[in-house]
């Protein structure tokens, strides 16, 4: 059977959590389907038939799929599921946002937030914020499920030429509209995508001090994070929280700065593959799983380390 | 207005999760158990619903065993006015939950539908999202600020890239992110008075819905512990290592 991809885009490019999605995919069916709900998504529709693991694009181009309101969007994946096996999109707030209302539909149970795949029934997935991890199994006709990105590797864009179909858009009485999108604009990656993140915590005191961060980050083309603690005192954005109440990430480095590593943060950044503590408290949990501790005063070791940094790049050009 | 909130009883936060030994699930005899944290909101924004003079009723509705009564009279200890306990000896999936919740719903006609985003124990994040759909009204999830003003909802949620402002209507089913306010702690004389406020028990079989699971859980095991590395010196110690022990920068 086919397994059809929910595409999550902002109408130009796909999201990074759509390349994931499709390596999971690919764990179940070589007929891997991409759909993308948007507006004027010709140009993204071209782009995405390179990618060598997809056999066909589904577009569905209407004004009113423009901002993703999952009224509008999800009768039309509902529309289709009866030729799919299984329907798959990222557990990003844009795949938690919507899939369930296909379940609602299609009346089958989704299975959130899968971190492996065992066979075309079985997966494996975290409870309890990562405290435990589930394997559970379903015959239901159609599996609907949200991958977690950060689980599954990036697939490759190019060497493909999928087919491209357009369906028709079926609209649906929405009472909601869109009002706006606060975005905060960074050169800097992705946070849920970065090589290297760095993240600070409450030991920064303040927003102004964050800039050290901002430094150090710049230094390593690294994605800013932050601890809960220090989005609920106002140093930074709730769109940088790492934890399971913000963003889960899985980096090749994470370096949490003046984080004391509380479970709840532990659970958005233990995947990661080197983890770094910086903290003055010898004590603070976060150096029980970091693989280099440095108790240090952060505000001496941030600048130290950009200069270490700026020597090392001296040494090798 | 009516309105209507979506609580659940599960392991509190602080607790450490512990896996049973014969892995076929987590322990949850003799912990300590409390309000799913984001539903301990959605019952904040209510309780402010009535005070603000928004809202003239505000029930509780819970899904569980008898001690879920628990969690109902917290709720009431908070504000809530009266709480149902939907009676369930089984565990539901949020399918289930969701068509429970439609029967109540259908039954009560409130004007609003307030739940956390998601429970922190099954961590589905779907119950609000489904009910929504299975009630066709409009959906706000992971919403961070809530104005309602003559009939018109204004609400922020919380997505990966930042905010999102959407206009909306009543009736509306919102799922609450932690930020959307501090849940207030119920004085000794509230809980008191929570007491004697009504609650009234609903056997789920008498509702007529499937509520067999669709998921079977095959084992549930502890994650990988991740091991403690080791303690750098000073920062030239830290960047060499990173540099040619880790290979990351």
């Amino acid at each position: 059977m086919s397994v059809l991809v929910v595409a999550e885009h902002d109408n130009k490019n796909l999201k990074s959590s759509t390349l994931n999605t499709i390596s999971a995919a690919e764990k179940l069916s070589e007929d891997i389907h991409l759909l993308i709900l948007g507006n004027k998504i010709e140009d993204l529709a071209k782009s995405s038939k390179s990618i060598q693991l997809v056999k066909k694009v589904i577009i569905c181009d209407h004004e009113k799929l423009e901002n993703q309101i999952p009224e509008l969007s999800s009768p039309i994946i509902s529309n289709l599921a009866e030729n799919y096996s299984h329907i798959l999109a990222p557990s990003s707030t844009f795949g938690k946002n919507l899939l369930p209302r296909v379940s609602a539909q299609l009346d089958v149970t989704q299975i959130s937030d899968i971190i492996g795949i065992e066979s075309q029934d079985t997966f494996i997935r975290p409870i309890y914020a990562g405290n435990a991890i589930s394997y559970v199994q379903t015959n239901q006709k159609i599996n609907l499920m949200t991958i977690r990105p950060t689980s599954f590797e990036k697939c490759e864009e190019a060497g493909g030429d999928a087919a491209v179909e357009n369906i028709p858009f079926i609209d649906s009485e929405v009472k909601t509209t869109f009002v706006s999108r606060e975005v905060s604009k960074s050169d800097r990656p992705e946070l849920g995508n970065a090589r290297v993140v760095v993240s600070g915590g409450r030991g920064l005191e303040n927003s102004d001090n964050f800039k050290l961060l901002y430094d150090l980050a710049d230094k390593l083309n690294a994605a800013v994070g932050a601890s809960r603690a220090a989005v609920d005192s106002g140093y930074i954005g709730n769109e940088y929280q790492v934890g399971q109440t913000g963003k889960m990430v899985a980096p090749e480095l994470y370096i949490a700065v003046g984080i004391s590593g509380a479970i709840q943060h532990l659970a958005g950044m233990k995947e990661s593959k080197v983890i770094v503590a910086i903290n003055k408290d010898l004590e603070a949990p976060i150096f029980n799983i970091a693989d280099y501790g440095l108790s240090s005063d952060l505000f001496q070791a941030i600048p130290e380390i950009i200069k270490e940094l700026d020597l090392l790049n001296q040494i090798e050009s | 207005m009516k309105v209507l909130v979506a609580v659940k009883r599960v392991v509190d936060y602080k607790v450490q999760i512990r896996v049973k030994s014969d892995n076929s699930g987590v322990e949850t005899q003799n912990v300590k158990m409390s309000v799913n944290p984001p539903d301990e909101n959605a019952i904040e924004e209510a309780v402010k619903l009535k005070e603000q003079g928004l809202a003239n009723e505000i029930i509780s509705v819970s899904i569980g065993d008898d001690k879920s009564q628990d969690v109902l009279r917290t709720s009431m200890a908070m504000g809530i006015d009266r709480s149902i306990l939907v009676k369930s000896q089984n565990t539901l999936e949020p399918l289930a939950v969701a068509k429970t919740l439609k029967i109540i719903i259908d039954k009560e006609k409130p004007d609003l539908v307030l739940m956390g985003k998601q429970a922190i124990d099954d961590d589905s994040n779907q119950t609000g999202q489904i009910l929504s759909a299975l009630l066709n009204w409009p959906q706000g999830c992971f919403i961070s600020n809530l104005k309602i003003e003559n009939n018109k909802v204004f609400i922020s949620r919380e997505i990966d890239e930042g905010i999102e402002n959407l206009e909306t209507s009543l009736p509306a089913v919102l799922t609450c992110d932690l930020r959307l306010n501090t849940p207030r702690f119920a004085s000794l004389p509230n809980i008191m008075k929570a007491k004697k406020k009504p609650l009234e028990t609903i056997d789920i079989d008498t509702l007529g819905i499937d509520t067999s699971s669709k998921i079977k859980t095959l084992k549930v095991i502890e994650p990988p512990k991740r091991k403690a590395g080791i303690m750098v010196n000073d920062v030239k110690e830290l960047v060499q290592k990173l540099k040619y022990e880790a290979k990351v920068i």
